[in-house]
């Protein structure tokens, strides 16, 4: 009874703290100076069409670099506590029921058009909405499906490892680059902006945002592949 | 703010409160996964309302297609170890 009463008594705490945020609630009439500045100056300086990746890429790359490192983090974490929950008995010896037609026809033709999906929308992080997080979140949502269909199907570890290992190593460097041929860390103009809008613009963003892309695909795969192949559960 | 976009709005807040009490209180497991799906998916299409394009492709590739898909694997594996 008291449980419930202090639950309810949150709600409503909870409750007057948003009704106080919705009717103090005004529109700004313009756009405050970071955010002037941003959209004026991105197109010229940056040259990416996208001005969220400009900020997410260049602006604020460390902050990227961060939240890619505390996803890398959970993926180590994830397989350092499954890997422990081991047996020797391998996954093989588990007995699984066949997926059905329907998933088996629909993932061998859907997948590979899942990640191509996913590499598309990373390549094009700079152009059109979307980019490492959401490609790399696509990719392994494609894995996810061959999975599904067949929960014994084992993903090569080393490849996944190397991948992932690999583009980040890459993505520090460019960043590293960054300070010695432009204006600073993760700073794009070392490779030419170029024209705005078009595929091969905004110096190093389709670069550095393929190498997230595929390092966040690598890291969902990784946690993906520890879950399936785990007995602990 | 045109009267068309709050309705719209407010459809959308009322459906994926709907679909979260489904997802609470529903019996059904599966049922449950697909509606917490689907709260993801409605709030991702309120993120494009407000014209947030970026978040709400996060919000669908996340909080949509990985997460549900992740939950329907689990549940295969936890219904399957029911057997052993």
């Amino acid at each position: 009874m008291i449980r419930k009463f202090a639950a309810l008594l949150l709600l409503a705490g909870i409750a007057a703290i948003f009704m106080g945020l919705l009717f103090t609630y005004e529109p700004d009439p313009e756009l405050n100076t970071t955010a002037r500045y941003y959209a004026e100056r991105t197109a010229a300086d940056i040259g990416a069409a996208n001005i969220v990746t400009a900020i997410v890429v260049t602006y604020r790359g460390l902050d990227t670099l961060g939240e890619v490192t505390v996803l890398f983090l959970s993926a180590a974490i994830v397989g350092l506590v499954l890997a422990s929950g081991r047996r020797k008995k391998t996954a093989k010896e588990r007995t699984v029921t066949p997926a059905g037609e329907l998933l088996a026809t629909g993932s061998t033709l859907l997948a590979p058009l899942i990640m191509l999906l996913g590499v598309y929308v990373f390549v094009n992080g700079h152009l059109t909405p979307g980019g490492g997080f959401q490609g790399g979140a696509i990719i392994a949502s494609g894995m996810l499906l061959l999975l599904l269909t067949d929960p014994l199907k084992h993903f090569s570890h080393t490849l996944i490892a190397t991948v992932e290992s690999l583009s980040g190593i890459l993505y520090v460097a460019i960043g590293l680059l960054g300070i010695f041929l432009a204006g600073g860390f993760l700073d794009n103009r070392i490779l030419p902006i170029g024209t705005l809008g078009t595929l091969f613009s905004a110096g190093a963003i389709p670069l550095i945002y393929s190498l997230i892309g595929l390092k966040v695909g690598a890291e969902f795969s990784s946690i993906l592949a520890h879950l399936s192949e785990t007995e602990e559960l | 703010m045109s009267a068309l976009f709050i309705a719209l709005t407010i459809l959308l807040t009322v459906a994926m409160i709907g679909a979260a009490l489904v997802a609470v209180l529903g019996k059904s497991m599966p049922i449950a996964i697909l509606s917490a799906g689907l709260v993801s998916l409605l709030a991702s299409v309120l993120f494009l309302l407000l014209a947030a394009p970026d978040v709400a492709m996060t919000e669908a590739a996340i909080g949509s297609g990985l997460t549900t898909f992740l939950f329907f694997f689990i549940l295969g594996r936890v219904r399957g170890g029911e057997h052993d």
